[in-house]
């Protein structure tokens, strides 16, 4: 495994993609020193901001507040990169396999187009999370990203397929045109969630405030739910799905486009 | 003392012959639903009218109950075996009758429970017009599930079923002295067979009372007709070489189809130890010479 301290935090943004288990893991520890990173418009060498010790190889650990470092991650295919700290900009952006797991906050475009891997964030996430890039068509098209905490605007815009569950609240536009897959809101969202959406699927196990566009359907315990929740039950996050604790009330939308999109908004059954 | 290579259960005769099974292919259908009772219903309904390729296209059968640890959803569940010739074929019959039996059950889904194999039939993938496009997917850790939206709420089913490599016809005959004691050994059999995981009898109740011979001696056409030498009623009739030994009068197979070889060697092991009852004068086996198919299963190595 390969760490990488942060010597000072950066004054502007870093560009380090090249911080991948990819680019590291087929280099010795001292062409890992010289891998290019940017500096606003500067090129310079890794070891100008980090301090890289050990075995060259799939694993990959970063320490230190890296919040100013962007596109850690980048189109990954495989191995793991763990961040004691924070994460900037883009993380994992395009990855297509691998883990990542950050254990204070990770910043906007987290996961943004990423077609597999996994993305664990322990603290608050910004917005853009597996969203499409601006102009692009299409968001995450697989893969599951899962935060702790809270997350920004517009997470899981234009998704396609593939999993996001956010612990804390989120904030407007969650599921912006979404075309696909599934955003699971553990603490509900603010304003807008699923304006435009085409198809996919929002989970909230709290009540939020709906467009008009969209319309009730029903209150059933969908099927499909109960493999969800059995797949996050691995990954530590409790689904309730079990027509003894409540039911989903499905909301179709967003007639404004006109979607086939759904919310499911949890009602636990009263006591 | 017995004869050199002579065997004996508990005083029943073990012929010193072999059954003889052939190539088949077979998918795993997994079936839950919000009670054990509903999902058996549907494996049922299901794995109705499928006892030998000759007649019902596939052979079909209940493989076990399944804990809601054991399902993919967290229900109940049953795990239910088709097996049929080839992938394309058997890939029609589970649309049928995943499509007439499963989908129409209340509360059921159904999953593929053998993600392994290599090839693949698409089911989930075809049933899913039945939602007139109202149908909606999800794609999960590679696999594709179809919501098809139904009367009762929603029908969850795999887009594709895994389809492996298998053994048909396995099987061995309980000679006995009266119908009474083949029936009860019979019985006893499929009792301890169909605990055996990776197997199914596919026969009523697992046991078969028209046991058959390749073709047919005077209707060219037939593809199977009865085993004349096992019909007790047959006996010294002009004509018929019976096989079967003085004081037998009652005959019952005991059919079984598996996943692998060793399924059906547990599985037949199992069923002639429990078979050797009271009554039983002979347990012996389907052995047409080779021409049924080229897997051979000894008698005398079951028992080991």
């Amino acid at each position: 495994m390969i760490t990488l301290t942060l010597k000072e935090a950066p004054s502007v943004p870093l560009e380090a993609d090249m911080l991948s288990p990819d680019a590291i893991a087929p280099l010795t520890i001292e062409e890992i020193r010289a891998l290019p990173v940017y500096l606003g418009k500067r090129q310079r060498r890794v070891d100008d901001f980090f301090t890289v010790e050990g075995e060259p190889g799939d694993e990959l650990e970063i320490r230190g507040d890296a919040r100013r470092v962007k596109w850690i991650g980048r189109g990954m295919t495989r191995g793991r990169i763990r961040i004691l700290g924070n994460a900037g900009m883009h993380l994992g952006g395009s990855m297509k396999g691998g883990s990542i797991d950050v254990s204070g906050d990770a910043g906007d475009w987290l996961g943004a187009e990423m077609s597999g891997g996994f993305v664990h964030v322990h603290g608050n996430a910004g917005g853009q999370v597996g969203a499409a890039y601006r102009g692009s068509l299409s968001g995450m098209t697989d893969g599951t990203i899962l935060i702790d905490g809270s997350a920004g605007l517009e997470v899981g815009m234009r998704m396609k397929r593939g999993t996001i569950a956010v612990g804390g609240l989120v904030r407007d536009f969650a599921g912006l045109q979404m075309k696909g897959g599934t955003i699971i809101l553990r603490s509900g969202a603010e304003l807008r969630t699923g304006a435009w959406m085409n198809r996919g699927t929002i989970v909230s196990l709290q009540p939020i405030p709906l467009l008009p566009t969209f319309a009730y359907a029903a209150t059933y315990n969908p099927a499909f739910l109960r493999l969800y929740a059995k797949h996050l039950a691995t990954l530590g996050i409790d689904l309730p799905c079990d027509e003894g604790e409540g039911a989903y009330q499905r909301y179709t939308g967003d007639a404004a486009v006109p979607g086939k999109g759904e919310i499911l908004v949890w009602r636990p059954r009263a006591s | 003392m017995p004869p050199d290579g002579e065997r004996r259960v508990r005083g029943v005769r073990i012929a010193d012959t072999f059954a003889e099974a052939f190539d088949m292919r077979a998918a795993r259908v997994v079936i839950t639903a919000q009670s054990s009772t509903w999902a058996r219903t549907a494996a049922q309904s299901m794995t109705g009218f499928a006892t030998s390729v000759i007649g019902c296209k596939v052979e079909a059968g209940i493989e076990a109950d399944l804990l809601p640890e054991e399902t993919p959803d967290g229900r109940p569940g049953v795990s239910v075996l088709v097996f049929g010739f080839d992938a394309a074929g058997l890939g029609q019959r589970l649309v049928d009758r995943v499509g007439q039996a499963v989908l129409t059950c209340p509360t059921t889904a159904c999953f593929d429970g053998a993600p392994q194999a290599a090839e693949r039939v698409i089911v989930g993938g075809l049933l899913r017009h039945f939602g007139d496009r109202f149908q909606s997917s999800k794609f999960l850790d590679g696999w594709r599930y179809w919501r098809i939206p139904v009367m009762e709420g929603e029908f969850l089913v795999q887009e594709a079923f895994g389809v492996q490599k298998a053994i048909g016809g396995g099987n061995f005959l309980i000679l006995g002295k009266d119908q009474r004691a083949a029936l009860s050994a019979a019985e006893a059999a499929v009792d301890a067979m169909r605990r055996i995981r990776g197997v199914i009898l596919p026969f009523p109740g697992g046991i078969v009372r028209s046991g058959s011979k390749v073709g047919a001696r005077r209707y060219k056409k037939m593809i199977a007709s009865t085993n004349d030498a096992y019909c007790p009623t047959l006996r010294g009739r002009v004509g018929v070489t019976s096989a079967l030994p003085p004081g037998v009068n009652s005959v019952l197979e005991i059919v079984v189809d598996g996943l692998d070889r060793q399924a059906i060697e547990n599985a037949l092991g199992a069923g002639i130890e429990a078979a050797c009852r009271p009554g039983v004068i002979e347990i012996t086996a389907g052995n047409y010479g080779g021409r049924l198919g080229k897997h051979q299963f000894h008698l005398h190595q079951m028992m080991r």
